[in-house]
């Protein structure tokens, strides 16, 4: 990664996909997401999320932080950092997993692509070098972040696959999904993964900054039949949420940016027991995880079917005794799932499935606010989970 | 805690390193029934409490070279004095070397030298003071600490009195320098005073907390006959008489572990020795990062050991002698007591400055001893060694040791050559030990006597990191019971003691 001399001029970056983003986003709508702009919407975020789960979209996932570990200690090293026993991950797969610090508290979330051997990328939400290198103490593995060294697409939706194939990558309907694959693209390499943060049929695909342009003008000149539509964050923020995905600093607060102790979460207060393997051997972590085996845990993430249609922003969570038990941390109206959906984070040991649960939810027409309590059931799996995410070979038409 | 995060009473305990606290552990370890062995990588015990051969026919306290803090209760509990220890003479005069008159002092009394009647006064009031600071420290030592042990350490504070408890508050953390220039007149008896609060750390008498490190030399001191050797020699011999067995030239490689728990060590040899309870005397830096390896650890955990301050900034004079030294102004009869280089507070200061630089000092200060004055089986008749303690050379010094060395002993003996003119031509035989050579000789990481600063910050249950500062680690098993541990280094043997409480109670933070 080369630090451009003037690099204090500007402090936040278009993307490598810019001059197609900013043509394409109709409403100048824009946030900041790390070191770069990416589009809230580029037309309709309902038109958008339609368009993801009824034919497919393109997400500029350039901004996504991405690290590179490479020696010969690379494996030791990422099962020394990770919950789950990244040996079981072979060349060419993708795994999602947790790391925690020594408490055992959920640092960040994100995903490891065995690109091959000895050489993992591993793509997180928040900022992870410091953590890395501090974890890399008594390894020999050279970790570099490579954010700025590679350009990614998300490409989502039921016609996906049909686009790539278009794109003349040949068999792509036949990758696993969590599964990468090499292709040529233009002169340059385009590495495909069947990842996604949907839950939907989907790829994502990691490229030279310098082929961005070409790779998204030839998405959608191959995909204008099947629907292909730029999509913004609004509409997949609404997509993870109902696969059930969590987030860092919404559904949970990363436990190096957490200063109050009861604010972080450990695997087992996210619902992620099933990334958590004692057998492995060593892990940060590992030890304050068995002890709170043995121990308990203190909170529980659960889904929340809601009663209504008002979506349970922020909504206080209560116990049959209308006793304060819990708040919500993603909420929505769930198109696809016809229901209410949330995610909320309970005290031990309640949102067992068939709690009784209320959400107190706050909403306003026309700027007159009401108040109501509104009945939960706690239900489990994501909320909108289609087959065509997993079946194989995947739909390409 | 169970008795298998301790281990059952049968099980074999193993002590990686016959230093004095190792051996400690292993006598105290073996008096409770524990079937204790332990392994020293150097063809003798005592690690840094040794005496060796220098040069044909000099023997030299190598490592430590004055007993002042020995844990009165492990020399009784042990019976040293029954197993070998005696002294060639107790209770030294410190006498501060000058251009003129030296300055002889020994605690609170001022045998000779030029000082007014004021800082006379001041002295015996100083000197008390600082007698019952270290009392309350000393209690201190003998605790393995925890949470509650703040509160023992306050209340103890509390109990010297109102008058103390303010006085200890308002200068506890303070730099020496300003407290020795509030107080006294004689520039001698600060600069005496204030290398108290120096020796052995990378401090000057300008840096924070040096009050506090002098409370660490406020004890009497003292020679072992033949040698620090003699107090480990002793502890060697309470150590096998309790049943514990030692094994010297076999050094440690690794510390084997079975599924979060140790399961022996592993000798450089290949020889594998199963253990339940593995205790080390090895520094931190190498029980967790060498010994044991960071991928055992967590992340965090790992990082905290990696930042324990271990640089050493003291080296090691040996000097053979031909003939009785004759230093300025000191009668043939204070020869053998404690000699000092640290005329006054300025020099001490600016032999402190280069080392901030990762230079070492061009007119260093010394602590000095002619042991062979008391005792004569260290020398051949009618010759001497001189020991000293040299300071300040810097672990990383910028030019490295390869060139310095030679180039420090030069500057060193220039110092020595202020106020022992004759000194140079009855050398026979000169050995320079730096922080590096310390380190290698005495397999210490960073070469620091202490095993990493003894401050405020690396104090009580901060030492050597909050998860191992009480004795047991995060590996069920493992215990420290080096100076790297809580109180410290320079022979007190409390560490070794604690941690053998540790073991045997099963006490983990």
């Amino acid at each position: 990664m080369t630090i451009p001399r003037e690099h204090y001029l500007q402090a936040v970056f278009p993307t490598p996909f810019h001059p197609r983003t900013s043509a394409a986003n109709t409403l100048n709508a824009w946030h900041r997401w790390r070191d770069y702009t990416v589009a809230d919407a580029y037309f309709d975020v309902a038109l958008e999320y339609t368009a993801l789960r009824n034919a497919c979209t393109v997400f500029d996932l350039s901004p996504m932080t991405k690290h590179l570990v490479t020696g010969p200690d690379a494996l030791a090293f990422m099962n020394r950092l990770v919950t789950r026993d990244v040996a079981k991950l072979k060349p060419g797969r993708v795994g999602y997993t947790v790391w925690c610090d020594d408490a055992g508290q959920v640092v960040d979330d994100g995903t490891i692509f065995h690109l091959r051997d000895h050489v993992y990328r591993l793509c997180s939400q928040e900022r992870q070098l410091d953590w890395l290198l501090g974890s890399a103490l008594g390894f020999d593995v050279s970790i570099t972040e490579e954010t700025h060294d590679v350009a990614a697409l998300a490409l989502q939706g039921p016609t996906s696959c049909a686009v790539l194939k278009r794109l003349g990558l040949a068999g792509i309907e036949t990758l696993a999904p969590f599964g990468i694959r090499g292709y040529a693209f233009e002169g340059g390499d385009l590495t495909v993964s069947r990842t996604g943060f949907t839950g939907d049929l989907g790829y994502e695909l990691w490229i030279d900054p310098e082929l961005a342009v070409p790779l998204w003008d030839r998405l959608f000149d191959v995909g204008r039949v099947v629907g292909v539509k730029p999509m913004g964050t609004f509409a997949l923020e609404m997509s993870r949420i109902e696969a059930g995905f969590i987030q860092a600093g919404v559904d949970f607060l990363p436990a190096d940016r957490a200063i109050r102790a009861d604010r972080t979460r450990s695997p087992f207060e996210l619902d992620l027991e099933w990334l958590v393997d004692f057998k492995k051997g060593p892990f940060t972590g590992r030890r304050a995880l068995l002890e709170e085996k043995a121990r308990g845990s203190r909170y529980r993430l659960v889904k929340l079917d809601v009663e209504g249609n008002k979506p349970a922003k922020d909504a206080f969570i209560y116990d049959r005794r209308r006793r304060n038990i819990g708040v919500v941390t993603s909420s929505m109206w769930s198109p696809a799932a016809k229901s209410n959906i949330a995610l909320a984070s309970v005290q031990m040991p309640y949102g067992t499935p068939g709690d009784e649960l209320w959400a107190e939810i706050y909403y306003q027409k026309e700027l007159k606010w009401s108040r109501f309590m509104a009945r939960c059931t706690v239900v489990e799996g994501a909320f909108y989970n289609p087959p065509r995410r997993r079946v194989q070979p995947a739909a390409d038409c | 805690m169970t008795e298998t995060a301790t281990g059952s009473a049968n099980s074999r305990v193993v002590i990686v390193g016959g230093g004095h606290n190792g051996l400690v552990c292993a006598a105290y370890l073996a008096r409770a029934g524990r079937k204790v062995l332990v392994l020293e990588a150097a063809d003798q015990v005592g690690g840094a409490a040794v005496t060796r051969e220098f040069a044909p026919g000099f023997r030299v306290s190598s490592g430590a070279h004055l007993l002042h803090v020995l844990d009165p209760v492990v020399a009784r509990d042990l019976g040293l004095a029954s197993h070998g220890l005696s002294f060639a003479r107790s209770g030294l005069d410190t006498v501060a070397l000058a251009d003129g008159e030296p300055l002889v002092l020994n605690g609170a009394e001022v045998r000779s030298g030029t000082v007014s009647a004021a800082d006379r006064a001041t002295l015996a009031e100083y000197v008390a003071r600082q007698r019952r600071y270290a009392a309350v420290l000393a209690r201190q030592h003998g605790r393995i600490p925890a949470p509650w042990s703040l509160a023992k350490f306050a209340f103890d504070i509390r109990r010297l009195g109102r008058a103390d408890m303010r006085e200890l508050l308002r200068v506890g953390t303070m730099p020496l320098y300003d407290l020795l220039e509030d107080r006294f007149e004689s520039a001698q008896l600060k600069g005496a005073l204030a290398l108290d609060g120096v020796l052995g750390a990378k401090l000057g008498p300008r840096s924070g907390q040096t009050f506090f490190t002098s409370l660490q030399r406020a004890g009497a001191y003292a020679l072992p006959r033949g040698g620090m050797g003699t107090v480990t020699g002793a502890l060697a011999v309470a150590a096998r008489a309790a049943g514990a067995e030692i094994r010297v030239s076999s050094p440690v490689a690794k510390l084997a572990v079975a599924g979060d728990r140790m399961a022996g060590v592993v000798l450089a040899s290949g020889e594998e020795i199963a253990a339940d309870i593995v205790v080390s005397n090895a520094d931190p830096k190498t029980t967790f990062l060498e010994l044991l390896g960071a991928q055992h650890l967590d992340a965090e955990f790992a990082r905290r050991v990696l930042h324990f301050r271990t640089l050493g900034c003291a080296a090691k004079l040996h000097l053979a002698l031909d003939g009785v030294p004759e230093f300025r102004g000191v009668p043939a009869a204070r020869l053998g007591e404690r000699l000092i280089v640290a005329p006054d507070l300025g020099y001490v200061e600016a032999a402190f400055n280069p080392a901030k630089y990762h230079e070492f000092s061009p007119a260093p200060v010394l602590e000095i001893t002619i042991p062979s004055v008391h005792d004569a089986g260290l020398a051949p008749a009618g010759k001497h060694v001189l020991s000293a303690v040299v300071q300040y050379a810097p672990y990383d010094l910028a030019e490295g040791w390869d060139t310095g060395r030679a180039r420090f002993l030069a500057a060193t003996l220039d110092a020595l050559a202020r106020f022992a003119p004759t000194l140079r031509r009855q050398i026979l035989n000169a050995e320079l030990l730096t922080p590096v050579d310390l380190e290698r000789e005495f397999r210490i990481t960073g070469g620091h006597w202490h095993h990493g600063e003894l401050a405020l910050d690396q104090f009580m249950m901060l030492r050597p990191v909050p998860g191992a500062a009480q004795y047991a680690t995060p590996v069920g098993g493992l215990f420290l019971c080096g100076a790297g541990a809580h109180p410290g280094g320079g022979v007190m043997g409390s560490a070794g003691r604690n941690a053998a409480r540790a073991v045997l109670t099963g006490s983990r933070a």
